[in-house]
């Protein structure tokens, strides 16, 4: 017992020392609180433990990427841009100690994050009675960017759709392109974004004039779909929406596959993804933000960047999900009209941000007066193998 | 404040047989509630009987793989009164292990680069068989590594320490898993070593044919659950035969009993305890590598609900006991398909914890449980 | 640079523990004014530190934040510090509880600030009747000695049901006094502002844990019953329960304000620090005096030995579901303190993984002892929140997603050197028994650190 715990000691020992060792060589700089001249904070928030994980980095590499082009250029007006990474695990407390954290300790005007909507919610509360302003790249749920009065949040912006509008469209994409009269939902009641998703497309669906014949819900932690599968079989509908992200699209079309359903299922931007198992997902569709087939200058130079600052584990360039090109698309929205403003000053960037028009990886983005973007919509088709791009729709 | 409470415990065999005043009403509320559960899966059965034997299957599937989980799970507890949180995270690096077999290392094709005039079928099985072994041994020297740093140290401390560590080896696992140079936080599309042959019954048994939708009231099913049936039902008498059969066994099963008097009978308590680790892991492994062919999505957290689920399994069964952990998997399996089916999915957990509690206070040690013995 | 950040941090815990401790002995001081002095300096010196003076912030929101949260989990894990350190009950289950009072007492303001007094109404006059229905019901049923449990809470469970479904009907009934008091969140009126606003939430945190504790009652009462280990999976089980009702408060729950799984919003954040230190002050000393009285005594017994305990005319299975209802009491007010400090709340929040942290909590800060909960409280948030994101975040860009690999490490690592807890017995100041005969009673019993070892050889 007595060298079990000699032993102990001396581990943790050398794990605090370990925690501290790069120490030295690391170039953190300066005294965290004060801001020096020359340099701009950025809070990153993302989920990086926990079961979300997998989109939190994706969308850290994506805002880091940008970050790091953006200093090669010598940064903002010569302001050189320090990135401030934290878990905000996609939990409130967590989000809010993180964002508490970059704001209070680091002295950040700026929050990039974070990724899901129920951790967004509380931090967008923080940065607006603070005077921060935020950018989150993924949150989608309506309320992020409004008081409860419906008004604007003055610092709270987003990058991309807010739920009423991707489910709308995939809605008018399925009944109009499709040709598709009876749907089947499947939703997943803790998420909410596929809720979110799922509700309006049912709105749309339902006024459109189709008939909905079948609801499921599931968990995010279901594995063992084949109860839902057999309902859709049962229920026989012309498509299915299942507005989730590619992990649950992966089980539930592959086994939907392998018990010979042979229904199109329609998504949203969840399903884009390197991880997406196209053979599973073929003759599914989903709305996006962008497609890499899309040949426009910045979607092209974005992949080029992304695959060579990033390699998967077979050293291969990585192919940048939705994830990672919001993530780029919130950080060079926030850079862009930091340049705009000349100054680091909240008001004046938010000024900038409200009247900004950048070409993006996701489209030309403008800002409406919710802080929501406008930009277009892209609805891509799997099939053998491949996204192919479908289709745009225009906001 | 007084909580008038009856200080009887039910069901405690031996205690004087007088019937106890209003009984009748605990009686009838318990037969209320059978009544309602036997009145929907009844009206579902003649509604729609191949749907219900649609779900009736994928709750065998479930079932069995539970089983496989629950087996290390009652074993450790029976005989070192440990909840072994980390067995789930153990299930999951047996699922992770073979992917790197099947995905990077193409180990499921060695019959067929080694023999190259092999028959394919043989060569598969081969291969899929020693991929399995693969999972299996790992998930053994992992397990069998952790038992000997995080509990062993503790089996003369409070018992609710070695829970701890166990929660905390559990967390490791996640998390390191999760790290972006081990498997990533990525959810991961599994390559299978063998393809998946679906069939449907109806007159008879006919293949699925992929992109044709079977006729309507089929009931399919597939190789994957013929094979975790089987395998299920192999480890179940395997592991009969070497509890009841093998020296080990009758010394594990005297370790369980009594640890100080097993010792005294020179039993060497520490292997034992060991050697349970490793025969749950080992199970465990080849549960995890069936799962994840089956549904073919791995990631870091893979473990930690087959895992819980399994453990309420081994639970309701009768921890401690092996045809029990079977039971009380395949009820697990039955009761969470025929919500998803017939209630509602978010119900699923709600429905299997009150199964679980109801059982619980008609027999408190599961359905196999052997009653508790009182220890002066 | 590391380094300094790593002794900061680890002073500041060092500091917190001081201050934790000087308060604790300063309660314990005879003399009553001396007491009252120590208590509102105490409070002082951090309402202080939380002020901004001109922009100056001896303690900034980050760490009010982890106050905060910190006096929250000390709630909980005192709760449950009752139930499995002083009584011996492996509950897993707490962290529902807490998801309870945090969602009873979230609904109750958040209605109230929208102009509508049914949440208040109804839950108040539910927990008096669902009391009073315990209550009768439990006068009937001493009449008859040895009714199965699962009759007793058919009875119950019947009666509380009646009560609630009376609450519901009387609350709507009642609502329409309050409406024009309170106006609209755009226009509030008299009751829905300043100071009224105060009271009303100070009622709904008592509620909060009223509710809660009514909650476990119905529960407690069949599952505490089973055996230890039992109890406990039946206790994550309800967990569980609670966070898929929580999930789909919208759909299967009639609560369409809680919104689901989407999170509930709005919540008017009035959790100030006099509030967060007045209900951790209320949850300390209730626990110790319940602890030292009598009936604190016979719950230390039935935890040594359940036969001997019955023995000696203890009424065991009243006393464990006491102590049982009593710790989850706790963890609502503990809930309900953190719903109006966070103004948001979401189910993923109280999944079941993060339900482990207050049972952690509570075996690293020794079993059955409160001061080493207090202190392992504090020192796990401030460890966990504030010394590693703190540190990891300064060593770049991937560190942070080490966060979660460092901890279990450490836990490991200090349970393997401390089995029985950091504070295993140790009391401090106003936390030890103060009179001297107990005190020599109490030197009789074996060392508190080894009870769960006795609990599991005698069950």
């Amino acid at each position: 017992m007595r060298k079990l715990r000699i032993f102990s000691v001396l581990i943790l020992a050398v794990m605090i020392l370990a925690a501290c060792a790069p120490a030295g060589g690391s170039d953190a700089g300066d005294d965290a609180g004060s801001a020096s001249a020359g340099e701009i904070k950025v809070g990153v928030l993302v989920p990086l433990s926990g079961q979300v994980s997998t989109f939190g980095v994706s969308t850290r590499d994506g805002i880091l990427l940008a970050v790091n082009q953006w200093n090669e250029k010598g940064g903002i007006n010569g302001m050189k841009i320090v990135p401030i990474v934290e878990d905000g695990q996609c939990t409130p407390d967590p989000a809010v100690n993180a964002a508490n954290k970059v704001i209070d300790q680091d002295g950040v005007h700026y929050i990039l994050g974070e990724v899901c909507s129920k951790a967004v919610i509380p931090v967008s509360e923080i940065a607006s009675a603070k005077g921060v302003l935020m950018i989150t790249p993924t949150g989608t749920a309506d309320v992020i960017t409004l008081n409860a009065d419906g008004t604007a949040k003055p610092y709270v912006y987003r990058a991309c759709f807010n739920d009423s509008f991707q489910g709308a469209v995939g809605a008018a994409f399925a009944f109009d392109n499709l040709g598709a009269k009876k749907a089947f939902l499947m939703t997943d009641q803790a998420n909410d974004y596929v809720k979110g998703l799922s509700e309006t497309f049912k709105a749309t669906w339902l006024e459109k004039g189709g008939e909905v014949v079948g609801e499921a819900s599931y968990t995010s932690k279901d594995t063992d779909f084949s109860a839902i599968i057999a309902q859709i079989k049962d229920a026989n509908p012309d498509v299915v929406y299942l507005p989730d992200y590619y992990n649950i699209v992966n089980l539930v079309m592959k086994q939907a596959k392998e018990a010979g359903l042979n229904i199109p299922f329609v998504g949203g931007d969840g399903w884009d993804s390197s991880d997406l198992d196209l053979a599973a997902a073929d003759g599914g569709y989903f709305t996006n933000h962008y497609s890499p087939d899309i040949q426009s200058p910045e979607v092209t130079k974005f992949l080029a960047d992304y695959g060579a600052a990033y390699k998967d584990d077979t050293g291969n360039p990585k192919v940048p999900d939705a994830l990672a090109a919001l993530g780029y698309d919130a950080a060079n929205m926030l850079f862009t009209a930091i340049q705009t403003a000349g100054v680091d000053d909240v008001d004046k960037v938010a000024e900038a941000l409200d009247n900004i028009e950048l070409v993006a990886v996701s489209g030309t983005i403008t800002i409406d007066e919710f802080h929501n973007p406008v930009k277009d919509l892209t609805i891509l088709a799997v099939k053998d193998g491949k996204v192919n791009f479908e289709t745009v729709v225009k906001p | 404040m007084q909580f008038p409470l009856s200080s009887s415990k039910p069901g405690i065999p031996g205690a004087v047989k007088k019937r106890a005043p209003l009984a009748w009403v605990g009686q009838s509320f318990l037969i209320i509630l059978a009544i309602i559960v036997v009145a929907i899966l009844g009206t579902n059965l003649v509604k729609d009987p191949s749907l219900f034997a649609q779900y009736f299957i994928s709750g065998l599937q479930l079932g069995f793989v539970y089983a496989m989980i629950a087996l290390g799970y009652t074993m450790v507890y029976g005989i070192v009164k440990l909840i072994n949180f980390a067995h789930g995270d153990v299930f999951m690096v047996g699922a992770f292990v073979s992917y790197y077999c099947v995905a990077r290392f193409q180990l499921h094709m060695w019959p067929l680069n080694v023999f190259p005039s092999m028959s394919v079928g043989l060569a598969t099985i081969l291969g899929s068989v020693s991929v399995i072994l693969i999972s299996m041994i790992v998930c053994v020297v992992l397990a069998v590594t952790i038992e000997k740093v995080a509990y062993k140290p503790l089996r003369d401390a409070p018992r609710i320490a070695a829970l701890i560590t166990a929660i905390g080896v559990s967390f490791f696992l996640e998390y390191f898993g999760a790290l972006s140079f081990v498997y990533t936080p990525r959810f991961i599309p599994y390559e299978r070593p063998f393809p998946v042959t679906a069939w449907y019954i109806q007159d008879g048994i006919h293949k699925v044919v992929a992109g044709v939708t079977p006729p309507a009231g089929a009931i399919t099913f597939s190789n994957i659950f013929l094979i975790i049936v089987v395998a299920s039902i192999i480890v179940q008498i395997v592991l009969q035969y070497l509890v009841r059969r093998t020296k080990m066994g009758i010394a594990m099963r005297a370790t369980s009993f009594d640890k100080a008097a097993a010792r005294l009978m020179g039993i060497n308590v520490d292997s034992v305890i060991s050697f349970t680790f490793a025969i749950g892991a080992a199970f465990a492994g080849l549960g995890g590598v069936l799962y994840a062919i089956a549904y073919s999505s791995i990631w870091a957290q893979l473990g930690i609900l087959p895992g819980l689920k399994a453990f309420i399994a081994a639970v309701l069964g009768g921890i401690g006991s092996i045809p029990g952990a079977l039971v009380g998997a395949l009820i697990m399996g039955q009761a969470e398909a025929m919500t998803m089916g017939f209630i509602s999915t978010p119900m699923r957990d709600a429905v299997a914890f009150t199964i679980l509690i109801l059982v619980l206070l008609v027999r408190p040690t599961g359905i196999f449980g052997e009653p508790e013995q009182e220890k002066a | 640079m590391e380094v300094g950040f790593l002794l900061g941090s680890l002073l500041k815990i060092a500091l917190l523990l001081g201050y934790l401790y000087g308060l604790l002995r300063v309660m314990g001081h005879p003399k009553l004014w001396v007491k009252a002095l120590g208590v509102l300096a105490a409070f002082a010196v951090i309402q202080v530190a939380l002020t901004d003076f001109n922009g100056f912030k001896l303690l900034n929101a980050f760490d009010q934040g982890l106050l905060f949260q910190a006096a929250t989990m000390t709630m909980v894990a005192l709760g449950l510090n009752l139930i499995y350190g002083f009584n011996g009950q492996f509950s897993l289950g707490q962290w529902g509880f807490y998801g309870i009072g945090a969602y009873c007492a979230a609904d109750i303001t958040y209605r109230w600030v929208n102009g509508d007094a049914r949440g208040f109404l109804v839950v108040g006059i539910g927990i008096i009747l669902g009391g009073l229905a315990i209550w009768g019901i439990g006068a009937f049923l001493k009449r008859y000695r040895g009714i199965p449990v699962l009759s007793s809470f058919t009875f119950y469970i019947l009666g509380v049901v009646a009560a609630g479904f009376l609450a519901v009907k009387l609350g709507a009934l009642l609502n329409p006094l309050f409406a024009p008091l309170l106006g609209t969140p755009a226009n509030p009126g008299p009751l829905a502002s300043g100071l009224a606003l105060q009271v009303v939430f100070f009622f709904a945190v008592i509620f909060a844990g009223a509710f809660t504790a009514e909650i476990s009652f119905l529960f407690g009462l069949p599952v505490l019953s089973l055996g230890s280990d039992y109890f406990g999976i039946a206790t994550l089980g309800f967990a569980i329960v609670i966070n898929t009702l929580m999930v789909n408060s919208d759909t299967i729950l009639p609560f369409p304000e809680m919104k689901g799984g989407r999170g509930m919003i709005g919540i008017p954040k009035l959790t100030t620090w006099f509030w967060a230190f007045f209900f951790l002050l209320v949850v300390i000393i209730l626990m110790r005096n319940l602890i030292h009285s009598s009936t604190g005594r016979a719950i230390m017994s039935v935890r040594e030995d359940e036969t001997a305990s019955r023995a000696m005319g203890i009424n065991v299975a009243e006393n464990k579901l006491l102590t049982f209802v009593v710790g989850c009491f706790f963890a609502g007010i503990g809930g309900a303190v953190y719903a109006h400090y966070i103004g948001f709340l979401s189910p993923g929040t109280f999944d079941f993984l993060v339900g482990f942290n207050p049972l952690i909590i509570v075996v690293f800060g020794g079993l059955g002892s409160m001061t080493g909960t207090i202190a392992a409280s504090f020192g796990w948030v401030f460890f966990l929140e504030g010394l590693l994101r703190v540190l990891l975040s300064q060593m770049g860009t991937e560190a942070p997603t080490w966060r979660y690999v460092l901890y279990p490490i450490t836990l490991l690592l200090l349970i393997l050197i401390r089995p029985q807890g950091l504070l295993g017995n140790v009391e401090w100041g106003f936390l030890k028994s103060v009179k001297v005969a107990s005190r020599q009673k109490e030197a009789g019993t074996p060392p508190t650190g080894d009870a769960p070892q006795s609990i599991q050889e005698g069950a």
